[in-house]
C-alpha cells in the first residue's frame, strides 16, 4: 500500500508536554505509603507489645508532655498499653479490610453494572429492579443484623461492606458503559468485525477504568469508617486484636485524663480516610489520558 | 455488482409510544429499497434529515438487520447473517463516521486505533501497515503515539479513513464525514476521499445534505424521502433534468456561488 497523496501531508508541532506531578497525589500517597510500610512491618517496628498491659505505666502522656517516658511515643492508655503499637496493628486491619472488602465490593459491583450497561435487555432489567429492592433497605441495619447473625470476625466485616456498597459501583458502572455504549466507536469495533465481549473489554473498560479506580480508592476509605464504626460499637474482630475503631471507643471514656488515646486514632483515621478518597482522583488526573 | 438491495425494510421498536406492560410498536424507518450498486463506482445518498439515509448505510454494512428484503454483498446474501460468519466478510466493507470524536476511542491511540481491526483479521506487521495508512491519508508518522483529543477535527477525520483503508476493504460507506468539519478542511477530506477512491479501485456511498459535493464525487445518486427512494440516476441526469418534486426541491435549496448565474 503505498500513495502518492502526499501534498497536504500535515507536520506534527506539537513539543512534548510533561505532565506535572500533582501535590495532592503526593500527599496522599505518600500517607497512604507510610501507613502500608507501618501496618506490613508492625510487629517488628512497634516499640512495645500491643497487648502488654501495665497498670504502673497508665495513661503516660505522649513524648513531649512533661511525665512522659520514653519508648512510649504517644502514650500509654488506662490499662498502659502503647498507643503508637496499638495503632501500628490496627492499621494492619484497617488496611486489609480496606483493600479485600474495597477490591471485593469494586469486582462484583462494577461487572454486574458493566454487563448490565452494555447487555441491557433483561440483564439490565434484573439487576436494575435488585439494585432498586435493595436499595429501599437501610444497608447499615442490614450490615449490623448480618454480623449478629453470622458473628463477628473480618470475614463478617467484609461481607457487611460488599451488601453495603456494591449498589454504588453497578449504578455508577452501569450509566457510564451506557453512555459509551452509543458511541460510534463501539459500531465501529463492530464494523471491523470485534466480537460483543471482546469489545465490551477491549473499548469500554478502557473507558471506564478512571471512573472504576476513582470509586475503588473512595471505596476503600469508606472501608476503613465503616470498620471503625463497628469497632466502635463492638461488632468488629475479638476485642482483643487493636483497631483504630475500638480505641477511639476507649478513648472517649478517658478523655478527660487521657485525650491523646482518643486523638491519636482519630487524626489517623481521619487523613487514612482522607488519602483514599483523594488517591482516586490524583490518579486519575495524573494517569488518564484525556485529562492529561 | 458490489451490492444488489431488494425491497429492503426496516423497522424499529418505538420506545416513545411503548406501552407499560407489552411490547414497544414498530416504526417503519425504511420502507422497501432497492437499487444496484456496481464495483467502483460512487454512489450518492441524499435527502431530508430522518428521511432514512443513515439507517440505510448502517444496514448495508450489517449494523442494523433488516426486517424484510435482501442484501447482497458481491454475490453474497448478507441481511440475515450470523455475526459469526459475517466476520471474514467484515473486512471487505468498511464504514466511515459522521463524527470523529465519538468514532475514535478517546483512551485509545491513533496507532493502536487504526492497528486494532488490522489485528483482528490475521494480519502481520499491524504497526507498519498503520503508520502507512496514516502516511496515505497525509498524517505524519508520529501521530500513531497521539490520542483522538489531541487532534484537530479534519486529522481525527483522516484517522477515521485511514482506519477504514487500511483493511484494504473494496466498500466504504461514508456517512456525513465532512458535515462537521469547517469549509477548507471539508474540502482537503473530500480531496484526500476522491484521491484514495481512485487510486485503492474502492466502491464508495456517500451519504451528504450538501448536493453540490455529491455532484462532483458521485457517478450515480439516489435521493431518499422518508424510507424511500423518490429518484435515483446517473448524476448528470439527475442534475439537469431530475424527474422526482422532491429533487427539484432539494436543487433549488443549493446555495449558488454567485446569485446571478443560473444553476449548470
Ligand atoms: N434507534 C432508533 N429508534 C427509533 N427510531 C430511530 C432510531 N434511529 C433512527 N430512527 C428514526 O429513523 C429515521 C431515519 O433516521 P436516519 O438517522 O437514518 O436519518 P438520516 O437520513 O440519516 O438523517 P440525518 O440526515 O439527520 O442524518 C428518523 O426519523 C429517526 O427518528
Ligand atoms: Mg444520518
Amino acid at each position: 500500500m503505498l500513495c502518492s497523496i502526499q501534498s497536504y501531508a500535515m507536520r506534527d508541532t506539537r513539543s512534548e508536554i510533561r505532565p506535572k506531578l500533582g501535590i495532592r497525589l503526593w500527599l496522599c500517597g505518600g500517607w497512604l505509603f507510610c501507613l502500608v510500610l507501618g501496618a506490613l512491618f508492625a510487629p517488628w517496628i512497634s516499640p512495645q507489645d500491643p497487648l502488654a498491659q501495665d497498670l504502673f505505666a497508665a495513661r503516660l502522656p505522649p513524648f513531649w508532655v512533661a511525665g512522659s517516658e520514653p519508648g512510649f511515643w504517644l502514650g500509654t492508655d488506662s490499662l498502659g498499653r502503647d498507643v503508637l503499637s496499638r495503632m501500628l496493628h490496627g492499621a494492619r486491619l484497617a488496611l486489609i479490610v480496606a483493600f479485600i472488602a474495597g477490591t471485593l465490593t469494586c469486582l462484583i459491583g462494577s461487572t454486574l453494572g458493566i454487563f448490565a450497561g452494555y447487555y441491557q435487555g433483561w440483564a439490565d432489567r434484573v439487576i436494575s429492579r435488585f439494585i432498586d429492592i435493595w436499595m429501599a433497605f437501610p444497608p447499615v441495619l442490614f450490615a449490623i443484623l448480618l454480623i449478629a447473625v453470622i458473628g463477628t470476625g473480618m470475614t463478617s466485616i467484609i461481607i457487611a461492606i460488599i451488601i453495603i456498597d456494591w449498589t454504588r459501583f453497578t449504578r455508577v458502572v452501569r450509566a457510564e458503559t451506557m453512555s459509551q455504549s452509543v458511541m460510534d466507536y463501539i459500531a465501529s469495533a463492530q464494523v471491523a468485525g470485534r466480537g460483543k465481549f471482546s469489545t465490551m473489554v477491549s473499548e469500554i473498560l478502557p473507558n471506564l477504568l478512571p471512573t472504576i479506580v476513582v470509586l475503588l480508592s473512595l471505596e476503600m476509605g469508606i472501608a476503613v469508617i465503616v470498620e471503625a464504626i463497628l469497632s466502635f460499637v463492638n461488632l468488629s474482630i475479638s476485642t482483643d486484636s487493636p483497631t483504630w475503631g475500638g480505641m477511639i471507643a476507649e478513648g472517649r471514656i478517658s478523655i478527660h485524663q487521657a485525650w491523646w488515646v482518643l486523638v491519636f486514632p482519630l487524626i489517623a483515621l481521619f487523613l487514612t480516610v482522607l488519602s483514599f478518597s483523594q488517591f482516586g482522583e490524583g490518579l486519575k488526573d495524573r494517569f488518564d489520558p484525556v485529562l492529561r | 455488482m458490489m451490492y444488489e438491495v431488494r425491497d429492503l425494510q426496516l423497522s424499529l421498536p418505538d420506545m416513545v409510544r411503548k406501552p407499560l406492560l407489552g411490547p414497544a410498536p414498530k416504526i417503519d424507518i425504511l420502507k422497501g429499497i432497492s437499487f444496484d450498486l456496481p464495483k467502483k463506482s460512487v454512489l450518492g445518498i441524499v435527502g431530508g434529515s430522518g428521511s432514512g439515509k443513515s439507517t440505510l448505510g448502517r444496514t448495508m454494512v450489517r449494523l442494523l438487520e433488516p426486517s424484510a428484503g435482501h442484501i447482497k454483498f458481491d454475490g453474497q446474501d448478507v441481511s440475515h447473517m450470523g455475526e459469526e460468519k459475517l466476520r471474514p466478510l467484515r473486512r471487505r466493507f468498511q464504514m466511515i463516521f459522521q463524527d470523529p470524536m465519538s468514532s475514535l476511542n478517546p483512551r485509545q491511540r491513533i496507532g493502536r486505533i487504526i492497528a486494532a481491526p488490522l489485528e483482528l483479521h490475521g494480519w502481520d506487521n499491524v504497526a507498519q501497515r498503520a503508520i502507512e495508512a496514516l502516511v496515505m491519508v497525509g498524517l505524519p508518522e508520529s501521530f500513531a503515539k497521539r490520542y483522538p483529543h489531541e487532534l484537530s477535527g479534519g486529522q481525527r477525520q483522516r484517522v477515521g479513513i485511514a482506519r477504514a483503508i487500511a483493511l484494504q476493504p473494496e466498500f466504504i460507506l461514508a456517512d456525513e464525514i465532512v458535515s462537521g468539519l469547517d469549509v477548507s478542511s471539508q474540502a482537503q477530506v473530500l480531496i484526500l476521499l476522491e484521491d484514495l477512491v481512485r487510486e485503492l479501485d474502492l466502491t464508495l456511498a456517500f451519504v451528504s445534505h450538501d448536493l453540490s459535493v455529491v455532484r462532483r464525487l458521485c457517478d450515480q445518486v439516489i435521493v431518499m424521502r422518508e424510507g424511500l427512494i423518490v429518484e435515483n440516476a446517473p448524476t448528470a441526469t439527475l442534475f439537469t433534468s431530475p424527474q422526482d418534486d422532491y429533487t427539484k426541491e432539494l436543487l433549488a435549496a443549493i446555495p449558488l456561488p454567485d446569485p446571478d448565474q443560473p444553476f449548470n
